[in-house]
C-alpha cells in the first residue's frame, strides 16, 4: 500500500475517534437536559439538535465556511482575536463533524434517558444521593446499549462523512483528506484499484462496527437478567 | 415528629379537586393510608418526601422545616431523613442485592455491618449476590424494604408495598415490617387497601378521598381470619373445608388436600 494510504486512514480514524469523543462529552448533558425539559421550546431545542439529520451536508459545510472565513464576524474574532484559522485546517473539519453528527449522539442518549424508570432515579434521591451521582451509578450503567449505540452510531457516521469535509477542509493530503474524499479523488483520476482499497476498507470497518454493536446489545440483554 | 399541611391540586377522574391533608404524627407511631384510587395517596407521600412540590402549606419534620410555602421553602429529598419504598419497588437492575443496599448505606457509619445485620433481618442473605431481575416480588419487596432501612430513616413511606404479593407473602412481610418499624425505631406511613393488614398493623388510619379526609381514627378492628383444612377437593373448583370446630362447609377456590387456608366471605345478596 502508498503511505498516503495509510496517512488517510489514520487521519480519517482521528477525525471519528475525537468526535465521538467530544460528542459523548457535549451530548451526555444535552441529551439529559433535553430528556428532563419540560418545556413547550422543547420542540424547538429538539428541531435545532435534528437539524443536521435532514440538511443536505453541503449546506452545513457551506455556513461554516462561511462562519469561520474572515468575512464574518466569528470568522474575524477567531481569526484577529484567537489567531485560530478554521477552514482547511484539520480542526476546522473536526468542528464540522460535531455539528454533523451531534444528533446521532444526542438522540440515542436522550431515548436512553427517556427508558429509565424514572422511580429509579427518584430513589436515588430519596436514599441522599445527588443528580451526578444518580447519573453516575444509576442512570448511564442502566443505559448502556443507548450510550453505546450513541458511541457507534457517531463514530461510524462521521467515518463516512464526504459533504461537510469538503467543503470546510477540501482535499489536502494529511489534513484535511478523510478516506471518503480520497475515494472520489482516486476516481476522479481513473485510478480505481486506489478508490477500491479505501472503499473496501470503510466498508469492513462499518459491518464490524454494526456486528459488535448488536452483539453486546444482545449480550447485555441477558446480562441483566 | 411530623407536623405538615399540605395543598396540590390533583387532576382525578372526577374532574380538578384539591388534595388538603392537615396531620400531625408521633414519633414511632404508623399510620395506614387508605382510599379508593385517584384520592391522593401516592400524591401525599410523593411531596412528604419532595418528588413533587405542594401548592401551599408545611412540612415540618423533628422540628426541621422541610417546606413553608409562605418563605418559600423547600428541602430537596436528598436532606429530607427518609426511606421511600416504591410500589414498582424501583430496586437498580445494574446492581446486586447487596450493591443495592451498599449503595444506599454510602456514608453510614459502619455501613458493612449495616449491611450485613439488614440481610439478616430482611432473610436475604442467601439472595446478596443476585440482580434484582431473577427475585420473586416477595424478594424484591424485602430488597426494597432493606435498600430504604440502609440509609437509616427516621421516617420511612410506603407506596402499597404489599399489594402486588400473594397471601402468604403478605402476612410474612406485614411480620417483617412491624419488627422492623419497632426494631428501627421508625415513623412509618403506610398505603394500604387491605383492612386486615391495616388492622394488623396501623395505629391510625387515615382515609382519603378525592383529596379530602373522609376518616382519621384507630382502625376498625376486623374479625380474626377464619382458617378452615381442606378434606376434599371436588371438582368445578369446589373444596370441602373442616372449620376448626369440626363443622364441615363447601367453598370454592383452588387449594391442596390438607392445606390450612384462610376463608374470606362475600356478601352475594343482602336479605
Amino acid at each position: 500500500m502508498p503511505s498516503d494510504y495509510w496517512q488517510t486512514l489514520r487521519l480519517t480514524l482521528a477525525l471519528a475517534a475525537c468526535t465521538t469523543a467530544l460528542l459523548l462529552v457535549l451530548g451526555l448533558p444535552l441529551a439529559y437536559g433535553l430528556a428532563q425539559w419540560r418545556s413547550r421550546f422543547k420542540p424547538l431545542a429538539e428541531a435545532v439538535v435534528s437539524l443536521p439529520l435532514v440538511l443536505p451536508p453541503t449546506v452545513i459545510g457551506f455556513y461554516l465556511l462561511v462562519a469561520f472565513s474572515d468575512s464574518s464576524a466569528l470568522g474575524r474574532f477567531l481569526i484577529d482575536k484567537l489567531g485560530i484559522s478554521l477552514n482547511f485546517t484539520f480542526p476546522g473539519i473536526l468542528v464540522g463533524s460535531l455539528v454533523y453528527s451531534l444528533p446521532f449522539m444526542v438522540q440515542p442518549l436522550q431515548a436512553g434517558f427517556g427508558q429509565v424508570p424514572p422511580a429509579l432515579s427518584e430513589a436515588a434521591y430519596t436514599l441522599g444521593k445527588s443528580r451526578l451521582t444518580t447519573l453516575w451509578r444509576v442512570l448511564l450503567p442502566n443505559m448502556r446499549p443507548a450510550l453505546l449505540n450513541g458511541l457507534v452510531l457517531t463514530f461510524a457516521h462521521t467515518l463516512g462523512e464526504f459533504g461537510v469535509v469538503l467543503m470546510i477542509g477540501g482535499s489536502l493530503p494529511g489534513s484535511t483528506r478523510v478516506a471518503s474524499i480520497a475515494i472520489y479523488d482516486e476516481v476522479q483520476s481513473l485510478h480505481y484499484a486506489q478508490a477500491n482499497a479505501y472503499a473496501f476498507t470503510l466498508l469492513g470497518v462499518a459491518f464490524a462496527i454494526l456486528v459488535g454493536l448488536y452483539w453486546f446489545t444482545r449480550r447485555h440483554a441477558e446480562r441483566l437478567l | 415528629m411530623l407536623d405538615f399541611h399540605l395543598l396540590k391540586a390533583l387532576h382525578t377522574a372526577a374532574g380538578p379537586r384539591t388534595l388538603d391533608v392537615r396531620l400531625t404524627l408521633a414519633p414511632g407511631e404508623l399510620l395506614a393510608l387508605s382510599g379508593p384510587s385517584g384520592a391522593g395517596k401516592t400524591t401525599m407521600l410523593r411531596l412528604l418526601a419532595g418528588l413533587d412540590r405542594p401548592d401551599g402549606g408545611f412540612i415540618e419534620a423533628e422540628n426541621k422545616t422541610w417546606y413553608r410555602h409562605e418563605r418559600r421553602q423547600w428541602l430537596p429529598p436528598q436532606q429530607r431523613q427518609l426511606g421511600f419504598v416504591f410500589q414498582s419497588y424501583a430496586l437498580f437492575p445494574n446492581m446486586t442485592v447487596r450493591q443495592n443496599l451498599a449503595f444506599a448505606a454510602t456514608g453510614q457509619p459502619q455501613p458493612a455491618r449495616l449491611i450485613a445485620e439488614l440481610l439478616e433481618t430482611l432473610e436475604l442473605t442467601a439472595l446478596a449476590d443476585r440482580r434484582p431481575a431473577v427475585l420473586s416480588g416477595g424478594q424484591q419487596q424485602r430488597v426494597a424494604l432493606a435498600r430504604a432501612l440502609a440509609a437509616r430513616p427516621r421516617l420511612l413511606l410506603l407506596d402499597e408495598p404489599l399489594a402486588a404479593l400473594d397471601l402468604p407473602t403478605r402476612l410474612r412481610l406485614q411480620q417483617v415490617l412491624a419488627e422492623v418499624h419497632r426494631q428501627f425505631e421508625l415513623t412509618t406511613i403506610l398505603i394500604s387497601h387491605d383492612p386486615a393488614e391495616i388492622t394488623r398493623l396501623a395505629d391510625r388510619v387515615l382515609e382519603l378521598d378525592l383529596g379530602q379526609v373522609r376518616r382519621l381514627g384507630p382502625p376498625a378492628p376486623a374479625a380474626a381470619p377464619l382458617l378452615g383444612r381442606v378434606v376434599a377437593v371436588l371438582p368445578g373448583g369446589q373444596l370441602r373445608v373442616q372449620l376448626p370446630g369440626g363443622t364441615e362447609v363447601l367453598v370454592s377456590g383452588t387449594a391442596g388436600l390438607g392445606e390450612e387456608i384462610a376463608l374470606t366471605v362475600e356478601v352475594a345478596r343482602t336479605l
